[in-house]
C-alpha cells in the first residue's frame, strides 16, 4: 500500500475517546426504532473509524465508508452471534472476504461488543491484534484471516458446507468488494456454492463500482453481474446499501424459500456519505487531514 | 542387488485410503476435499463409506483449498486430497493465508509428487513443493518413505491441531521401516548405523539410500542412514549428531535440492558447518521418462548416492 507522504499524521495525533457500544437491537423492536438503532450506530461506527484513519495514517476509508451499513445491519441485528457465545458451533459465521475494510470491520465489532473499543487505539500499531487486515488468529470474533482478493467466498462455501453436513440452520454471511469479484476463485467458489444448494450462504456484494486505481466498468467489467449471479444459482436481491431497513429485510430472507444461496447485490457509494470522498477513486486508501476529518464528522452529523 | 530392490513394492496410497476410512469411521469431523481427484487418490472406498463427507468442488484448486478452511472453521477436519503439482501451485496463496496463517486444523495431501507422473511430463511433476512449501511459517510437512509410515502420518495429522502437508506417492515402494516402527512427527529415523558418513534421504527415496550404504559398505566405507519423514520441523538432534560424528551428509530427495537439501544445508551452516553433497532434481525440467528412468537420468538412485558420497570424503 502507498500512502502520499505528507498525508501521514503522527501517530495518536488523535485522542482516542471512548465508543459507545450499541450493542444488538432490541427482539421487540418496532422496524423504525430498528432502523433508527442501526443508523446512529453506523455514524457512531463511521465517526470513530475515520478517526482510527487518520491516527494510525493507514487505511482504507473509501471502501469503509462503503460497506459500513452492511456490517452493522449484519452485527447488531441480523446475525445469530453473541460475543459471549463465539464457541457455539451453531452461531452464525460473518467473513469479510475485502479485508481491507478492517477498520470497519474492527469499529463495527467494537460497536457490537465483541471487541474492547479502547483496542481500536492500537489499529496498525505495532504488536497490535488490529492488522491492517483481520486475522481470526488474532481476534476472536474474526471468523477468517482475509487480505488477499478472492479468499473469503470459497471459505464461506467451506463453512456453509459443515453446517448443512450438521444440518444445523446457521448462517454464513460474506460480504465481497465488486472489483474483487475480478478473482477467479470467486466464480470457483460461486459454482461450488450454487450447485450444491447451500441456501444457508448468503453473499452480499459491497456494488461501490469502483477499485482501487478506477472504475470496476473501465477496468475490468462485472455487468450483468445479476444475470452472472443468477446464472450461478443464486437467489439475487439487490438492494440500496446505505439504506438499513432494506439490508435489514434482504438479510431475513435468508434461507431463501427456493433452496438457493443468497447474493445481495449492496449498491453502495465508496466513501459514502461524505461529499469529498463519496464516489470519488482518490479516496481508496488517502489518509483525511485534520480539517477533512473535521468536515466529515460535521457532515456525519447531519447525515 | 539388495534384498531391498526385491522385495513387494507399495502404492502409499493404498495406505493412505484404508487409514482415512478407518479414522473416519470413529470421527465424523473428518471429511476429504477433492478436485475431481478421487480415482487418482484412490478415495473410492471412502467415497462409497461416507458419500456426503467427500466434497468435490471440480477442477478448482484455490476453491478446494478455501473450502477446507471453512470446513476447519466449522469444525471440520478436512483432508485435501489433490495432485501435488496442483494443490500447491495452484493453490499456494490458499495453503498460505487460509490455512497456515489462519493455523487451522487441515491437512493437504500432495498425492504423486516428484517426478511420479514421469512421462505425463514436468507440468504434472511437483519437483517444486518442498522447497516451496518449507518457506510458509507453521506449515508442517511429511513426506513417508513407505505404507506403514503414510498410514501413522495421516493418523498422527488426524489430531494435530495445526496445517499439515503430507506427500502421499503412487510410485512402488518397498517397507523401509522396522516392524515396530513408530512415526514421531519431527524425528529422523535411523535406519542403518555409520560412522564415515551419513546418508540423509526423504520419502520414497530412503530405500535407495539404503542400497548405497550397500554398495559403500562394498567399499570399505561406513554409511548411516537417516530416514527424514519430517521436512519441517526437521530434526536438528539427529543432523547436529551426524554432522558431528560423521565426514560429511548427502542428502536425497525426490524433488529439487532445495526441499530436504535447502532445509539441511541452513541448519547445518548455521549451527555445525560439515561438508555436504546433494542428490535430488538439478536446476531444470526434466526431459520425457518414466519415473523410474528419470530417477536414475538425475542419479537418484544407489549408485547416484554412492557416488557423491565418495565424491564427499574423496575416495
Amino acid at each position: 500500500m502507498t500512502v502520499e507522504e505528507d498525508l501521514v499524521p503522527d501517530v495518536g495525533a488523535v485522542p482516542v475517546e471512548a465508543l459507545r457500544v450499541f450493542g444488538r437491537t432490541a427482539p421487540d423492536a418496532t422496524r423504525e426504532e430498528i432502523t433508527a438503532h442501526l443508523r446512529e450506530a453506523a455514524r457512531a461506527v463511521r465517526r470513530r473509524d475515520i478517526k482510527m484513519v487518520r491516527a494510525a495514517g493507514l487505511g482504507h476509508i473509501g471502501g469503509e465508508f462503503s460497506v459500513i451499513d452492511i456490517l452493522v445491519t449484519l452485527y447488531l441485528h441480523a446475525m445469530n452471534v453473541a460475543p459471549d457465545r463465539l464457541d457455539d458451533p451453531d452461531r452464525d459465521r460473518f467473513i469479510l472476504s475485502k479485508g481491507h475494510a478492517a477498520a470497519a470491520l474492527y469499529t463495527t465489532l467494537a460497536t457490537a461488543g465483541f471487541l474492547p473499543p479502547e483496542q481500536l487505539g492500537t489499529f496498525m500499531q505495532p504488536l497490535s491484534p488490529l492488522n491492517g487486515h483481520p486475522a481470526r488468529t488474532k481476534i476472536e470474533a474474526v471468523e477468517a484471516s482475509t487480505g488477499p482478493l478472492g479468499h473469503g467466498l470459497p471459505i464461506a462455501v467451506g463453512t456453509a458446507f459443515a453446517g448443512k453436513l450438521d444440518g444445523s440452520g446457521r448462517r454464513t454471511f460474506v460480504v465481497v468488494g465488486d472489483g474483487e469479484l475480478q478473482e477467479g476463485s470467486n466464480w470457483e467458489a460461486l459454482m461450488t456454492a450454487g450447485n450444491h444448494r447451500l441456501e444457508h450462504l448468503c453473499v452480499v456484494v459491497d456494488r461501490n463500482r469502483l477499485q482501487q486505481g478506477a472504475k470496476v466498468s473501465d477496468t475490468n467489467d462485472l455487468e450483468p453481474l445479476a444475470d452472472k449471479l443468477a446464472a450461478f444459482g443464486l437467489e439475487v436481491v439487490e438492494v440500496d446499501g446505505h439504506d438499513h431497513g432494506a439490508l435489514v429485510d434482504a438479510f431475513a430472507a435468508v434461507p431463501a424459500a427456493s433452496g438457493r444461496p443468497t447474493a445481495v447485490i449492496a449498491h453502495t457509494h465508496k466513501g459514502h456519505p461524505i461529499s469529498f470522498m463519496s464516489d470519488n477513486v482518490a479516496w481508496h486508501h488517502k489518509v483525511p487531514s485534520e480539517g477533512q476529518v473535521d468536515q466529515a464528522l460535521a457532515e456525519l452529523e447531519n447525515s | 542387488m539388495t534384498t531391498l530392490a526385491t522385495s513387494t513394492l507399495h502404492d502409499c496410497r493404498d495406505a493412505y485410503v484404508a487409514e482415512l476410512v478407518q479414522l473416519a469411521e470413529n470421527d465424523e469431523r473428518i471429511v476429504a476435499v477433492v478436485n475431481d481427484s478421487v480415482g487418482s487418490s484412490k478415495l473410492a472406498p471412502f467415497q462409497e463409506k461416507f458419500p456426503d463427507r467427500l466434497i468435490n468442488v471440480g477442477i478448482a484448486e484455490q476453491d478446494m483449498v478455501g473450502v477446507a478452511a471453512g470446513l476447519a472453521n466449522g469444525g471440520k477436519v478436512p483432508f485435501v486430497s489433490a495432485a501435488s503439482c496442483f494443490l500447491t501451485a495452484r493453490a499456494m496463496e490458499q495453503i498460505k493465508v487460509d490455512a497456515a496463517y489462519s493455523r487451522h486444523h487441515m491437512v493437504l495431501v500432495g498425492q504423486s509428487p516428484g517426478m511420479a507422473y514421469g512421462e505425463l511430463g514436468p507440468t504434472h511433476h511437483s519437483i517444486e513443493d518442498l522447497a516451496w512449501l518449507r518457506a510458509i511459517p507453521g506449515l508442517t510437512i511429511v513426506v513417508p518413505a513407505d505404507p506403514e509410515e503414510t498410514a501413522q502420518a495421516i493418523r498422527w495429522a488426524a489430531q494435530h491441531d495445526g496445517p499439515v502437508f503430507i506427500r502421499v506417492s503412487r510410485m512402488g515402494v518397498p517397507a523401509v521401516n522396522p516392524n515396530d516402527y513408530e512415526f514421531v512427527a519431527g524425528k529422523a529415523v535411523t535406519l542403518r548405523e555409520g560412522q564415515d558418513i551419513a546418508v540423509v534421504a526423504t520419502g520414497t527415496v530412503v530405500s535407495r539410500a539404503l542400497e548405497a550404504a550397500e554398495l559403500l559398505a562394498a567399499r570399505g566405507i561406513s554409511a548411516r542412514v537417516l530416514s527424514m519423514p519430517t521436512i519441517k520441523p526437521l530434526d536438528e538432534q539427529a543432523l547436529h549428531a551426524a554432522a558431528t560424528q560423521t565426514k560429511g551428509i548427502v542428502t536425497v530427495e525426490e524433488a529439487l535440492t532445495s526441499g530436504l537439501g535447502g532445509a539441511v544445508a541452513e541448519y547445518l551452516a548455521q549451527h555445525v558447518p560439515a561438508p555436504m553433497r546433494f542428490v535430488g532434481v538439478p536446476d531444470q525440467f526434466a526431459p520425457t521418462g518414466s519415473v523410474s528412468w528419470l530417477l536414475d537420468h538425475f542419479g537418484i538412485n544407489a549408485e547416484g548416492i554412492a557416488h557423491a558420497a565418495a565424491d564427499l570424503l574423496g575416495v
